[in-house]
């Protein structure tokens, strides 16, 4: 049984197929139409919908998919939709910040703008053209051009007033706490489960009994499978639910983030040290899968063009892995064998992910190349961790993704640099060695040639940085 | 709406309301019709309507080969899935078989043969779209490969075409050739383009009781819709009934493409007596339905030492995919736009309609016109290159003149131009010769990061170049409270349609638009329709409704004269009040009035657009009533390293005439530019060696985010221009031309990569110009100057 608000509405739902969207429950079993399928992959935003979640006597408000939302993982929380902005016959102040600024043409679309609008009114205070940017790069708008969506963002966000959800919020934060789970819940129909385990002992014993389980985190992989490639998933187990896997402690050494941590959360403490970690964190997908999904789901489905490793694998990154009682701890690129392979094993988990701080004399660099700057899935992602003393190469840690069937170091090109003088030619010599390290792939997003010779560029560039500071090299600075 | 009660107003109060004006009529920028209900989500579309009982669900199991003989289809295996209902293919249509909007060449489901990857095989009827899916999945179909044509220069040289070559020709191209100073030839890929309406294809039917069939679907084309139910059902088209009240984006793929989900639905339909609905999927909506056609462009362009054009001959081949489609007219219109806004002079334009197994390209905003102009743009870039010039100065000196050098290479002369105006204004506007030094400065001083600039013009032809097309039909009934109800044959799919002629009904009857109902388009209110496409929809579709309205005006005035005894010239319409000589009576009062003075307050409308003719056999006359222009200026910034740019500035000068709505239009031209750049930057189509689309869904196809907006994007409309043809109100068409000032950011694109080679040479990057390209145009560059520093050469082919 799993229980949640939809707005102020109470929902208990004892049997419920777990594989079920939060966008085709409310199409579909709720008949609330306002939310639209535009993709069903969590590319395009027309069907975001805004989470509440208990935080510190207050409700926070954070847009997400519902098509990759299984219904599950809504347990505890508040679900707002765009049906529910309109309060008593009026206009929501973003939704009349829409209609004043022109801001909708076919329509389609816009519950899913709205929605992210909203959640971005609730979070700031003043209108921010880059927080606005960052709020909306996951809704797609084929009509307008979005220039009259920024205005209605400005308007909305100048233009705050209180609005219902404020004035609701002491009782919708007492319902939230009535309705904080206490137990392991679970919800099931038929044959399937999804098990909602609330620490992580009881997630590793969940998993060592139901070792055939898939874990869900954020969904926003998971889901696919349901959503576009038509599977079933028989059991899952949520892990979303797991405090202890959902925070960030900065010590001295390092920085340790748990696996179930969702990207946004990560954010300010790997910005921090690494600036261009948080540059990455900022195109990698968009703010609605950045607050669904998690740094160890982008570590744990392997893929070759995940985002977060490459730079994990370059900052000497390591995880945690836990099994019923017993954890260890491995190197992240060790992680990873082959392509979709690695060394989990059965009823194994990410626990948590540990990144060393930032060192004296460490430069560290990362680069993402895609069609499209936002909401874009790799060509090549480079990371490049130098220490770099008296013009001496003292320790290099280069890797890539998009290049090989996994996220992988450039060793040759690594050796190369090592112990060297960092000048320019050592770096003609370290890029030869990119070619010895990869031979990447032709595929719809770049050729072989392409990812190879901007492989070599980014490192190129890389050393410029390290050389000439004031040398412009970055199109996105430009904002 | 206000109270029609007689006694709530005196004389006095009447008079003062009726010395103001509406505020609500043409020229004001009045919200979208639907705004309230798109931000609310309460506007419905196809798939949020109730749903009828017993209805089922319709999928279709597409081909996965490119070309293959049918051996046979087993649906057996489709039955034993519980809640299947029924299995077609193309034995089971009970009427005729082929779709095609034209001519024959598509098939409802694929009849012996397969012709691309995504063609429908068999569609399966369930009570739910899961079970629909599995069944169609089980379905055991067998084929023996053939091989497939997929790349359009291979079938060029092969003259394997859906239809005729065509040519325009002018003068005597071959010996300006020959004999001109300068010469150049040079050849260009132009990539397609996938829609990307965000509502993806959707229909949903009901069979009703003479056995037709009430069809909600979400199309531009109703009437062919209902052409085409009729057809695959063998039913006479009285039968059927289309109601379409928005779309969520059209952009031409539901001009033709809507049908094939309604035709579906109505066969399953009408063999099981149940209602169906079919919606594709994101990821089969882009690969059964046709895009945005890809082009092969070959050209020849003899000039002289100033830029000027003496003789030109362009080979422009479409990539039609499978079938015909409408790739006769788009081809068409590719070839009247390779001339843009400049006089070709000497000119032979070639068009062929290259046949592919991929998807049956289809109509997509501009319908060819960019791709013609895109050729065009490269060759200017190519000239001044060469020429070591500004681009921007050999095209002024290449523009059409007032009043000499004004015949197009298909024989019409252009009247009114007025791009030299709007040139001049937007380069000043855009300080256009000071930016460009700036970034030549700035590119000096930067090795990584370059600065590109251009300002490239729009002339775009309206009037569908078929020419009956150009009809359009309204209905308007006024009732006896008073309120409107208003229906033409446009279709709304975001564009404003129904606002706009709202608009204009407002200011005829002079009322406030809120008295006017908009209602859905609806075959049995209007019928014979035209597509909502070619940019037509207000300038057809706003005459028509002008008319409907103007005629029960007209039967108002008459009334008023007979029944008061006063002349026509005493009776007036403004802001809801009625003035008879010097007595003032409340618009609702005079329908009273006239109710119950036995007065028709009820009638249609037409309009059939004048001036136009065309002789396509001898390719001469004059197929565009007016044209439309445009200029952009944009400013892009380009990483060499990578390839990777981002837009920093445009500057917009859009004419739409006398604006209907302000604020709609500017919503067009600042939605079809980021369209246009999108086309011709990021937005790739990629299919494999065995013709699978491989950016078949959001994750791979990109089409720009907020954040791809140009930084700084100004965009103004031509003031005080009113169109000098008797258009609508002296409005424009704005839907399409403002779509190809995108063109700017690809030859900024360019112009940055030139900077490289001293802009001498033109770098060679196709369109559309991804990171990639630009990288290897960058390579080229570094290549030139290595050896030595380059002097002239000649644009190579690609």
């Amino acid at each position: 049984m799993i229980q949640f608000l939809l707005n102020r509405e109470l929902r208990t739902e004892h049997a419920l197929d777990p594989n079920i969207t939060a966008l085709n429950y409310l199409r579909e079993h709720l008949g609330k139409s306002g939310t639209k399928e535009g993709c069903a992959s969590g590319d395009c935003g027309a069907c975001t919908v805004v989470v509440g979640e208990l935080d510190n006597e207050r409700v926070r408000y954070r847009s997400l998919n519902s098509c990759l939302t299984f219904v599950a993982s809504l347990h505890g929380k508040q679900l707002i939709t765009v049906e529910d902005l309109k309060h008593q016959g009026q206009l929501h102040s973003v939704q009349q910040a829409m209609v004043d600024c022109h801001g909708s043409q076919c329509g389609f679309c816009t519950p899913g703008f709205v929605m992210s609008l909203f959640a971005l009114q609730k979070n700031s205070s003043g209108f921010d053209k880059a927080d606005t940017l960052e709020a909306l790069a996951g809704n797609l708008c084929r009509c307008t051009g979005y220039r009259p969506i920024i205005d209605a963002a400005e308007q909305a966000c100048c233009q705050k007033q209180p609005d219902q959800f404020d004035a609701f919020e002491p009782q919708t934060v007492a319902q939230l706490k009535a309705i904080a789970p206490q137990d392991t819940a679970e919800l099931n129909s038929g044959d399937k489960r999804c098990l909602l385990p609330l620490t992580v002992a009881d997630l590793a014993d969940i998993y060592a009994a139901n070792p055939e389980a898939r874990l869900l985190a954020g969904g926003t992989d998971l889901a696919l499978e349901v959503t576009q490639f038509h599977r079933e998933l028989p059991v899952m187990i949520y892990v979303g639910h797991i405090e202890a896997m959902k925070r960030v402690e900065v010590t001295a050494e390092s920085i340790e983030i748990g696996a179930a941590t969702a990207l946004s959360d990560c954010y300010a403490a790997l910005a921090q040290d690494y600036p261009d970690f948080g540059e990455l964190l900022h195109r990698f997908a968009s703010l609605q899968i950045r607050n669904q999904g998690t740094l160890g789901g982008n570590i744990g489905n392997a893929s070759p063009i995940g985002d977060a490793p490459p730079l994990l694998i370059a900052l000497g990154a390591q995880i945690v892995l836990r099994k019923g009682n017993s954890s260890r701890t491995l190197p992240i690129e060790d992680y990873f064998l082959d392509y979709k392979v690695t060394a989990r094993q059965e009823a194994e988990f990410i626990e948590k992910i540990i990144v060393p701080r930032q060192q004296a004399n460490q430069a560290f660099r990362a680069y993402k190349v895609s069609k499209r700057l936002d909401d874009d899935i790799s060509a090549v992602c480079a990371a490049f961790n130098l220490v770099v003393e008296d013009g001496v190469v003292h320790s290099a840690r280069i890797a890539f993704g998009g290049m090989a069937a996994i996220p992988k170091r450039a060793a040759a090109c690594e050796a190369a640099l090592k112990g060297a003088v960092l000048n320019q030619s050592q770096i003609e010599l370290a890029c030869a060695a990119l070619a010895e390290d990869f031979t990447p792939l032709s595929d719809f997003r770049a050729s072989k040639e392409y990812r190879l010779l901007v492989a070599q560029n980014l490192l190129r560039k890389c050393f410029l940085e390290l050389q000439a500071a004031d040398v412009e090299t970055r199109v996105s600075a430009y904002v | 709406m206000s109270s029609h009660h007689k006694t709530s107003k005196t004389q006095a109060e009447l008079a003062e309301l009726f010395r103001a004006d509406i505020t609500t009529g043409v020229g004001k920028s009045v919200k979208h019709e639907s705004a309230d209900k798109h931000v609310s989500g309460e506007a419905a579309y196809v798939d949020d309507r109730l749903e009828f009982p017993n209805q089922l669900h319709v999928y279709a199991r597409m081909s996965d080969r490119a070309h293959a003989r049918i051996i046979s289809i087993d649906t057996a295996p489709c039955y034993a899935i519980p809640g299947v209902a029924i299995a077609i293919t193309s034995k089971d249509v009970p009427g005729q078989l082929d779709i095609g909007p034209v001519v024959a060449g598509d098939p409802l489901l694929a009849d012996g043969k397969v012709e691309y990857v995504g063609q429908v095989v068999i569609a399966v009827g369930a009570d739910s779209l899961e079970t629909a899916r599995k069944a169609a999945m089980a379905a055991i179909i067998e084929y023996e490969d053939l091989e497939p044509v997929l790349d359009v220069v291979d079938a060029l040289r092969k003259k394997h075409f859906v239809l005729d070559s065509h040519q325009h020709k002018i003068g005597d191209s071959a010996a300006e050739l020959t004999s001109a100073p300068r010469r150049l030839q040079g050849s260009l890929h132009i990539g397609g383009q996938e829609h990307f309406y965000l509502e993806t294809q959707i229909s949903s039917v009901m069979p009703t009781e003479d056995g037709g069939m009430l069809v909600y679907t979400s199309t531009q084309n109703a009437t062919e819709v209902q052409k085409l139910v009729a057809e695959v059902l063998g039913v006479p088209m009285h039968k059927i009934v289309i109601d379409m009240r928005r779309m969520g984006g059209g952009f031409g793929g539901k001009e033709t493409q809507a049908a094939g989900p309604a035709c579906l639905c109505a066969v399953i339909a009408h063999l099981t007596g149940r209602p169906t609905k079919m919606r594709l999927p994101r990821v089969e909506d882009m690969q059964i339905t046709g895009k945005r056609h890809p082009f092969y462009v070959e050209y020849d362009v003899g000039f002289d030492d100033n830029g000027l054009l003496h003789g030109i001959e362009i080979e422009l081949a479409g990539n039609c995919g499978y079938s015909p489609d409408l790739s006769g007219s788009i081809v068409d219109r590719a070839m009247f736009h390779a001339d843009n806004a400049y006089f070709l002079g000497n000119a032979t334009i070639n068009g062929h309609r290259c046949k592919t197994n991929i998807a049956s390209n289809t109509a997509y905003r501009g319908f060819g016109g960019p791709q013609g102009m895109v050729a065009i743009e490269e060759i200017m870039d190519a000239i001044a290159r060469s020429l070591g010039k500004d681009p921007l100065e050999v095209r002024k000196l290449n523009y059409y003149g007032k009043t000499e050098r004004n015949v197009t290479h298909y024989h019409q002369t252009v009247e009114h131009n007025v791009i030299h105006e709007m040139t001049a204004e937007l380069e000043a506007s855009s300080d256009y010769a000071k930016r460009r030094q700036d970034i030549r400065a700035f590119n000096a001083k930067s090795p990584v990061l370059k600065k590109g600039l251009a300002l490239t013009p729009v002339k775009f032809g309206i009037s569908f170049t078929a020419s009956f097309l150009n009809q359009a039909g309204a209905l308007i009934h006024i009732y006896t409270d008073g309120s409107i109800h208003l229906n033409h044959g446009g279709t709304e799919m975001g564009q404003g349609l129904n606002t706009k002629v709202a608009q204009i009904v407002a200011e005829v009857l002079q009322v406030d638009i809120s008295r006017i109902q908009i209602t859905a388009t609806n075959t049995d209110k209007v019928p014979n329709t035209s597509p909502t496409a070619a940019s037509s929809g207000t300038d057809l579709n706003g005459m028509a409704a002008k008319n409907a309205a103007e005629t029960i005006k007209q039967r108002l005035v008459d009334f008023l004269v007979r029944e008061y005894k006063v002349t026509p010239e005493d009776v007036e319409f403004r802001n809801s009040q009625v003035r008879v000589h010097d007595l003032f009576l409340s618009f609702e009062d005079v329908i009273q009035k006239a109710y119950f003075g036995q007065v028709s307050l009820s009638s249609t409308g037409f309009y059939r657009t004048p001036k136009i003719f065309y002789d396509r056999d001898k390719a001469a006359g004059r197929p565009f009533y007016y044209f439309a222009y445009g200029a952009a200026c944009s400013e892009v910034i380009v990483d060499t390293l990578t390839g990777e740019y981002k837009m920093l500035r445009t500057d917009i000068l859009h004419d739409v005439g006398a604006s209907l709505n302000p604020a709609l239009d500017i919503g067009q031209v600042e939605g079809a530019f980021v369209q246009g750049m999108g086309w011709l930057t990021m937005e790739e189509l990629v299919w494999n060696g065995k013709g699978k689309l491989m950016t078949n869904g959001p994750a791979s196809y990109k089409i720009p985010a907020i954040a791809d907006m140009p930084l700084d994007l100004r965009v103004n409309l031509v003031e005080n221009r009113k169109n000098p043809e008797d258009t609508v109100f002296h409005s424009k068409a704005v839907g399409e031309p403002p779509f190809m000032l995108g063109i700017a950011v690809w030859c900024a694109i360019k112009d940055a990569v030139a900077s490289l080679a001293d802009y001498r040479v033109q770098p060679n990057i196709d369109a559309p110009a991804t990171p990639e390209r630009v990288l290897w145009g960058v390579e080229q560059m570094k290549k030139l100057q290595q050896p030595a520093k380059a002097t002239t050469v000649g644009a190579e082919p690609a």
